[in-house]
């Protein structure tokens, strides 16, 4: 990878967690970049730190060592140009699905935009995840699935340069994750979006990525290998399950996971 | 705690009136004000189990009066204390002068200095609150002081008011002022130092204007605390009154009880206690009403 071209920059990041019970050494070494427009999951056993490695890039903690460059600058706080969707949603309770919506887009947006405008948006990132019939409902009234829909139309709403995931289709049912991934393929498509995933679903990661990242398992956690995919892209995934590449690179992820890097029989 | 105490015997007071109605008026009447929440078949158990132990409470309370006052003595007896209050709240709005005034006017001169006194609390403790719980230098800064100042017996800080501006009513006022804004002010710092992180790095991630934090976030999430803080400054806020009118003086329920006092009629003391007791309960049913309104559910 061309480090010109590099959208993200990650050079020798270090985390250290000073805890009650002592220091935590979460990450080491950690070099990665991503170029802009391109697809990267982040993949491991839990605990290996991928979530971490993740606020890092979201700028929510900051490294106890090295670097990191977004867009050529340091990153040294969040901003609306690198959203989050959150592994619990963490939609406002006492706001609607909308009002969760349009905060963030009143954030971005609403210097230049009129009112009719930004209300749009607001309900065609509710529209993108089916979700524009709870757009007056409050989060307790619509199910888990449907919150991460929200928490996911927040995050697109912003249009934001990179789109940072931390597990966003975890705690859905199959049948929309599915929908949501394919989702996802679309307008990251469309949007030439620069996504960072955090994921433990081997499907998931070749399906969608353009690079998976693979960890190694923590403490001191590092980045084991990364695994190009190469597959052409509009992807289908039903082509795909009898595409002999798909196979391959799925065979690759599991093999790192589960023969090279298998989980200790006592951590979770 | 608090709350817990003064709930159930307003249960029963609530309560009370309908079943009062439905034993001794006609049926026809009796369903308008209890047979709103429940359905068809009326749930006579559930409402006789509702009603009766706090029945049994007030008539325990009165019962042991009575006997207490059976062979009569300086304590007025339970009728007799009735009696008096039937004819004291015929005429509850009377003026005769400054010392002689109705009951009614006694209690409302009492409840508008507790507004005025709660009411500039809340105007400077709530704020204080969110300042000192969103800034911890502040927090820091502070909190030795409200540590040092809140232990204070409300009384003690009257001669300070008395002395500042020079008159009863302020001073009564600026009494209630010091002794509700505590709970207010810990409370809400409380409340925004426990807004949950996921809510604040949303607030981050969005890049949310320090307003719009206050306004969206924390101002909801620290609603149910603060909303707490103001039931105890309430409570407290009517303590302090009585207290505090029996030294100034005035029209003020607290004033008519140490001037019933001087004329040594107990029965009207009994009464003004029962009336304090009753303000207070409808002053934290009130809140306590608001607080449920703006309690969202946890998500």
């Amino acid at each position: 990878m061309a480090s010109n071209s590099s959208f993200i920059e990650v050079h020798q990041a270090e985390m250290v967690f000073s805890t009650k019970k002592g220091r935590f050494h979460a990450l080491r070494d950690i070099n990665l970049s991503v170029a802009k427009g391109e697809f990267v999951t982040l993949i491991g056993h839990s605990g290996c730190g991928k979530s971490t490695l993740l606020n890092l890039i979201a700028g929510l903690t900051l490294p106890t060592g090295g670097s990191l460059i977004c867009d050529s600058r340091e990153i040294a706080a969040p901003g609306p140009e690198r959203a989050v969707v959150f592994q619990n949603h963490s939609l406002l309770p006492w706001l609607t699905c909308y009002e969760n919506v349009h905060l963030a887009v009143e954030r971005v947006f609403g210097t230049s935009e009129s009112k009719a405008q930004l209300k749009e948006r607001s309900l065609a990132a509710l529209g993108l995840v089916n979700m524009a019939h709870a757009a007056a409902k409050r989060p307790h009234e619509i199910s888990g699935g449907m919150k991460q829909r929200v928490g996911i139309a927040r995050a697109l709403a912003m249009e934001p340069k990179v789109l940072l995931m931390d597990e966003p289709f975890g705690a859905l049912d199959a049948l929309t994750r599915a929908h949501l991934q394919d989702e996802l393929l679309k307008i990251v498509a469309r949007t030439h979006s620069t996504v960072v995933m955090v994921t433990h679903d081997v499907d998931e990661a070749v399906l969608l990525s353009d690079r998976i990242v693979m960890m190694t398992n923590g403490p001191a956690a590092t980045i084991g290998e990364i695994l190009s995919i190469e597959l052409p892209r509009p992807r289908n995934r039903v082509e795909l399950a009898e595409d002999s590449g798909y196979v391959h690179y799925r065979k690759e992820v599991l093999d790192f996971l589960y023969t090279r890097h298998g989980v200790v029989a006592s951590a979770a | 705690m608090v709350s817990a105490v003064f709930h159930s015997p307003l249960g029963g007071l609530d309560d009370e009136a309908p079943a009062v109605s439905t034993s001794t008026a006609a049926p026809a009447a009796a369903p308008a004000p209890v047979a709103r929440r429940p359905r068809k078949p009326y749930d006579w158990n559930g409402l006789l189990l509702k009603v009766l132990p706090p029945l049994i409470g007030v008539g325990l309370l009165v019962g042991i009066w009575a006997l207490l006052t059976m062979n009569g003595g300086s304590f007025p007896t339970p009728a007799a204390t009735f009696a008096e209050a039937v004819k004291l709240f015929a005429d509850p709005f009377y003026s005769k002068g400054p010392n002689d005034q109705g009951i009614g006017w006694n209690i409302l001169f009492s409840l508008q200095r507790v507004a005025i006194g709660f009411g500039l609390a809340a105007l400077v403790g709530i704020p204080a609150g969110f300042l000192i719980g969103r800034f911890s230098f502040l927090n820091h800064m502070v909190s030795p002081l409200i540590s040092l100042l809140r232990p204070v017996s409300p009384l003690a800080w009257l001669p300070i008011g008395l002395l500042v501006f020079k008159a009863a009513n302020p001073a009564a006022i600026w009494t209630i002022f010091i002794c509700s804004i505590w709970p207010m002010v810990i409370n809400t710092a409380v409340g925004v130092q426990r807004v949950p992180t996921d809510y604040l790095n949303v607030a981050r991630v969005l890049n949310l204007s320090e307003w719009k934090v206050m306004t969206r976030i924390l101002f909801p999430a620290v609603l149910p605390y603060m909303l707490t803080g103001v039931r105890l400054s309430v409570g407290t806020a009517w303590l302090v009154i009585v207290a505090a009118e029996m030294l100034t003086g005035g029209v003020g329920i607290g004033f008519w009880v140490w001037d019933e006092w001087n004329n040594l009629n107990v029965t009207h003391i009994l009464i003004a206690i029962f009336v304090i007791g009753i303000v207070g309960l409808l002053l934290e049913w009130a809140l306590v009403a608001i607080a449920k309104r703006f309690t969202y559910d946890e998500v």
